[in-house]
């Protein structure tokens, strides 16, 4: 016996509807189905932060989320971040500050900064931490990471303020 | 003392796929879930939060039939007080909780465990209710409920129950909830003294090695009312009463309490796993409950 489901939600803004089967996790509709590679997966037990997406806005873990849960939500991958070819400043951040190496685990912190960023515009060094400490880094090292971070949140306050 | 490596289950297991099928359900009412409960009970497991529930299906620990999302059932996630207590949805995610001003305020040792629980990814999923069911020895809600004396309201077709959580787990992973039973609310009776939680794990985000919750009551420097809990160096999460009664009538003064403090060694029985030795445990348990000893007074005294 088969079970499907038809699932509504929108994806960076794209509003997509599929049929999903109740086992089938998120990350694998969003690589596997519509083709949106950016969402990394590492761990798959909800360690390392990889694939981190924002669904309704709130940073969610897309490898331990059912498909079928998603169902009538938003979902913002790594790629809705950049607006058409755009970088936004928080990956410019992590460009100019060297904090990419292999950048396998990189979406889920530039999700996570992004979030940040956005609740809180100027954040102190623990809260950078505190926000990032989900996210597990093999190469880099979070030294530039933090620093990417402080760099998006003084480029953002200089232009707004 | 030499132990072979090799990789958990976990690590051997795991892939990225939920390697089976199930039937699935999303009720959008208590009355519907309670119903669906009934019918498939024992094959069947409730998805809340899904960060325990999910890794197990992953690596096949449990492999249910029925799915039964409660997510959709909106009446269960809140946190709001009445007169007596402080009750808390079973839905309620540990962000909730962390934004909650009443559980700063009220439960201060729940708070504690909130902050120093997981990710923010995992403390935007994963529910209070889930950490209970899911019944680990290591689950951070426990020790904080444990001092505030909580009690967990479990509802079925049949009605409801209350029990004291005192008796709600049973062993790792087992709890007295019967297959049809849903966790519902959990009920923390508002106490006028001081309460902490501390724990130790390998790094920020981790489940713990050890972890302690005491709350304190004082009058003329003297302590009147203590209660201790701690997670992880038992099959299942304990109170420390032999160290409890101990304490009970003493002066508060660093000395006693150190001493007292480590009476709680001979009240567990910690295992050597992947996370810590239970020598390691035992040594460290004393130290988590004088510590948490001296934050809960603190908290007395402000």
């Amino acid at each position: 016996m088969i079970w499907v489901v038809k699932i509504t939600f929108k994806v960076n803004g794209q509003p997509i509807t599929l049929d999903v089967k109740p086992n089938e996790l998120l990350i694998n509709v969003l690589r596997d189905k519509l083709k949106l590679t950016g969402t990394k997966y590492v761990c798959g037990i909800g360690e390392c932060g990889a694939c981190t997406v924002l669904l309704d806005g709130e940073p969610i873990l897309s490898c331990l989320t059912l498909a079928v849960d998603v169902n009538g939500k938003e979902v913002t991958t790594i790629e809705g971040i950049s607006k058409n070819d755009e970088l936004s400043e928080v990956q410019e951040a992590f460009m100019e500050e060297g904090a990419i190496q292999c950048g396998y685990c990189i979406p889920g912190f530039i999700i996570m900064s992004e979030y940040l960023l956005r609740i809180n515009q100027k954040p102190t060094e623990e809260e950078i931490k505190e926000y990032l400490k989900g996210n597990l880094c093999r190469c880099t090292g979070y030294v530039n990471i933090i620093r990417a971070v402080k760099r998006a949140s003084e480029s953002r306050t200089t232009k707004t303020g | 003392m030499s132990r072979e490596l090799r990789p958990v289950p976990i690590n051997l297991r795991n892939t990225k796929i939920i390697p089976f099928e199930f039937q699935y359900f999303e009720p959008e009412s208590l009355e519907e879930a309670l119903q669906l409960l009934r019918t498939y009970g024992s094959e069947a497991k409730i998805l809340a939060g899904g960060t325990d529930l999910l890794v197990k299906m992953k690596i096949r620990a449990v492999e249910p039939k029925y799915v039964i999302n409660i997510k959709l059932i909106r009446e269960l996630r809140y946190v709001r007080a009445d007169r007596d207590s402080v009750r808390i949805g079973a839905l309620t995610t540990w962000r909730d909780l962390e934004k909650s001003d009443l559980i700063r305020e009220e439960v201060p040792a729940l708070y504690d465990a909130v902050k120093s629980m997981g990710s923010l990814q995992i403390r935007n999923m994963a529910t209070v209710g889930g950490n209970l069911c899911n019944a680990s020895p290591a689950a951070d809600s426990a020790p904080p409920l444990l001092v505030h004396e909580a009690k967990i309201k479990l509802t079925s077709i049949e009605g409801t129950r209350e029990i004291p959580i005192t008796e709600f787990f049973t062993g790792p992973g087992m709890t007295v909830m019967k297959p049809y039973e849903l966790l519902h609310e959990i009920i923390i009776p508002k106490r006028k003294g001081g309460s902490s939680f501390i724990k130790v794990s390998r790094v920020a985000m981790d489940l713990a090695i050890a972890s302690a919750a005491t709350y304190v009551e004082v009058e003329d420097n003297t302590i009147k009312d203590v209660k201790i809990a701690l997670g992880s160096v038992a099959p299942r999460p304990i109170r420390a009463r032999k160290c409890e009664a101990a304490l009970i009538g003493k002066k508060v003064d660093e000395g006693v309490l150190r001493e007292i403090a480590s009476l709680v060694a001979g009240e567990i029985s910690p295992i050597d796993d992947v996370r810590g030795s239970a020598w390691y445990r035992r040594e460290v348990s004393k130290v988590l409950v004088y510590d948490s000893l001296i934050k809960s007074l603190e908290r007395v005294r402000r």
